[in-house]
């Protein structure tokens, strides 16, 4: 571990809706290059962690460091935190149809941001190059010039993905990849997420076992809002409130 | 990819095309310059025209692209206009006021020459000094930085505490309007310093051009905001067709994930906001010198919304939609509310255009949403389509 320094740090989060208790006094770490899977039953806090961490919600507690020094991400706005280098993926997927597969993926591209720079921007070889790579590494080399809502539903979670990448991020979120996607489609999921996290943090997030076990990496169990048990996928499934609490039902 | 900037870039030589064809046409039908078959006054209804199709892309940019439906750009539009009508007003007065005293036995001390200017112009509204607001009406060019000044903080403002709320959809709609109808509620009254709901008047002599006729500055209104709207159009699509344009579409169909992307959406939102704020201010600095006279009720609320259905009808997101929503719903408006168009008796009723041209109006808002909901430019791209597949 002493190889792979901590990227995030979440500890002692609570965040309550109404009265509910989405997440409560939640604490887990992520390292610089891992895969993490987290697993847990409906309205475990999986979708409120991903909006707390990218800035979507604020919790009443608690804190979030990330990165060397660590950055307190809970005093940031969403679209700073996407350019200190966390990227998130939505359960469905959400590209921007009316544009081609090529400007969603100029659109992601590691750039400057603000207003002025983008309407100045020209696409340089380099970066026509860059994405044209991009779309090869997510299998899109021959829709590049399409419109995305023209794409299958797994071609869109790849776009996705393959923007994600584009915006080179240090930590990857991604809410349920796999869902609707045909077997085929799931195995080569898997190989991207796994390529990608040779060089990066990605934690999943992800309902279906059969796919967590391919993924073959840390599981974190979430619980009513915290952290139920966590370790390599077998550890977990024979932990005993693990399977009283989603395994069993 | 190359091949849809090619189609882009062509339309544009098309749209600059016919413009200028337009304006010489015009030019060389007039009474000013040309056979006389045009007259002076529809020259202005020409030029307004123009003037209209600018805001209306202005409305476009804002709305069709951006997603942002305001219902207050016409407020910017009046403004711009008030601007310009302040130095056109004041400097006239100032010359015919300088003219009067010319023959007085003293020069004019300049607290005689102030207070008779104030008089001329404040009179209507029972005052004679002149208002702070007026400071710099004296300068053609301070006035003119007040034209984009003005109506450009204006949007800033108001852009920056609204989107900065996150204030979307219909509320920030309903908030453009409450902008607009303050704002005329505002210039309505007497001590507005603006000369309340007579607002300002005789905007068409322009000073220092007193020997000039109407004809004449007709064509250079027609001229000048036929350039203006090319120039417009021009930029228009260079924003749009980049990268910028990229942002702001995504931001129309989904801000939220522009956001996770890592653009601040708040920022954009409010360049593209003050932007067309100064696009429709420079409208209709052009406009009100065509029309003559300016007063609170051009920014009431349904003028606004007029902009909308224009630019709804000629089909919103694509450029040349809306300003051929603009000038075939103003042309078609003005002819029917002129009296040209012949009553139609229907012998229990008979219907009078000038009152009923707007349920017409409405009757083919109602007929462009239902059958062709992309607008007019949605017709005629699908027939373009057609032709080429």
């Amino acid at each position: 571990m002493s190889k792979n320094p901590m990227l995030l740090e979440v500890s002692g989060v609570s965040v309550t809706f109404d009265g509910f208790r989405a997440i409560n006094n939640l604490s887990f770490q992520i390292a610089s290059a891992e895969l993490r899977a987290v697993i847990g039953p409906n309205g475990a806090g999986k979708t409120t962690m991903m909006d707390i961490i990218t800035g979507k919600t604020r919790p009443d507690t608690g804190k979030i460091t990330y990165g060397r020094p660590g950055k307190n991400l809970l005093k940031m706005s969403e679209s700073a935190i996407a350019r200190i280098g966390i990227g998130r993926k939505f359960q469905r997927p959400t590209v921007f149809e009316n544009q081609s597969v090529f400007d969603n993926l100029v659109m992601a591209l590691k750039k400057n941001r603000s207003p002025l720079d983008v309407a100045f921007y020209r696409r340089s070889q380099e970066d026509i190059k860059k994405v044209e790579d991009l779309a090869a590494e997510i299998g899109l080399t021959e829709q590049l010039h399409r419109m995305s809502g023209e794409l299958s539903h797994g071609q869109k979670q790849w776009l996705e993905i393959g923007m994600l990448l584009a915006q080179d991020p240090k930590l990857l979120l991604v809410d349920e990849p796999a869902a609707g996607m045909t077997p085929e489609e799931r195995e080569k999921t898997t190989d991207i997420l796994r390529k990608a996290a040779k060089t990066r943090a990605v934690v999943v997030v992800e309902h279906d076992m059969e796919f967590v076990r391919r993924l073959n990496c840390r599981v974190t169990v979430l619980h009513e809002g915290s952290v139920l048990a966590e370790g390599s996928i077998d550890h977990v499934t024979k932990d005993q409130s693990v399977i009283d609490v989603y395994l069993g039902r | 990819m190359q091949n849809t900037f090619l189609i882009r870039r062509q339309s544009v030589l098309v749209f600059i095309g016919l413009l200028a064809l337009f304006t010489i046409g015009a030019t060389l039908l007039s009474e000013g310059l040309g056979i006389g078959l045009v007259s002076t006054s529809f020259v202005k209804t020409l030029g307004k025209t123009l003037c209209l199709c600018l805001v209306a892309l202005a409305m476009d940019l804002v709305w069709g692209y951006c997603g942002i439906l305001s219902l207050g750009h016409f407020a910017f539009f009046g403004l711009g206009g008030y601007m310009i009508g302040m130095w056109l007003m004041y400097a006239r007065t100032e010359q015919i006021v300088i003219n009067s005293l010319a023959n007085a036995s003293l020069p004019p001390t300049p607290d005689e020459l102030s207070d008779a200017i104030g008089t001329q112009i404040f009179g209507v509204v029972g005052g004679s000094d002149i208002p702070a607001v007026w400071t710099f009406a004296h300068s053609l060019p301070l006035q003119l930085a007040l034209v984009v000044l003005v109506p450009g903080i204006l949007a800033l403002v108001f852009g920056w505490l609204a989107f900065r709320s996150r204030v979307t959809g219909v509320y920030l709609s309903i908030l453009t309007q409450a902008m607009t109808l303050a704002l005329a509620l505002y210039l309505f009254q007497n001590d507005s310093g603006l000369r309340g709901n007579n607002g300002l008047s005789g905007l068409q002599n322009i000073p220092g051009a007193a020997a000039v006729s109407q004809d004449l500055i007709s064509i250079w209104f027609l001229w000048a905001s036929a350039f203006a709207l090319g120039l417009g159009y021009l930029f228009a699509v260079w924003l749009v067709s980049g990268k910028f344009g990229s942002v702001i579409r995504a931001i129309r169909d989904d801000e939220t994930r522009v956001r996770y992307l890592g653009y601040s959406v708040e920022a954009y939102k409010l360049v593209v906001f003050v932007i067309t704020a100064v696009i429709a201010a420079i409208a209709g600095a052009l406009y009100y010198p065509q029309a003559g006279i300016i007063n609170p009720a051009e920014i009431a609320p349904i003028a606004s919304i007029y902009l909308a259905v224009w630019v709804a009808i000629g089909g919103r997101g694509r450029l040349y939609g809306a300003v051929v929503g603009a000038a075939s719903v103003s042309l078609i408006s003005s002819w029917f509310t002129s009296g040209q168009v012949p009553d139609l008796p229907l012998g229990f009723y008979t219907v009078k255009w000038v009152d009923w041209w707007l349920v017409l109006l409405g009757f083919g808002f109602v007929l462009v949403t239902l059958y062709a909901p992309q607008g007019l430019g949605g017709l005629f791209d699908r027939l373009v389509r057609r032709q080429n597949p």
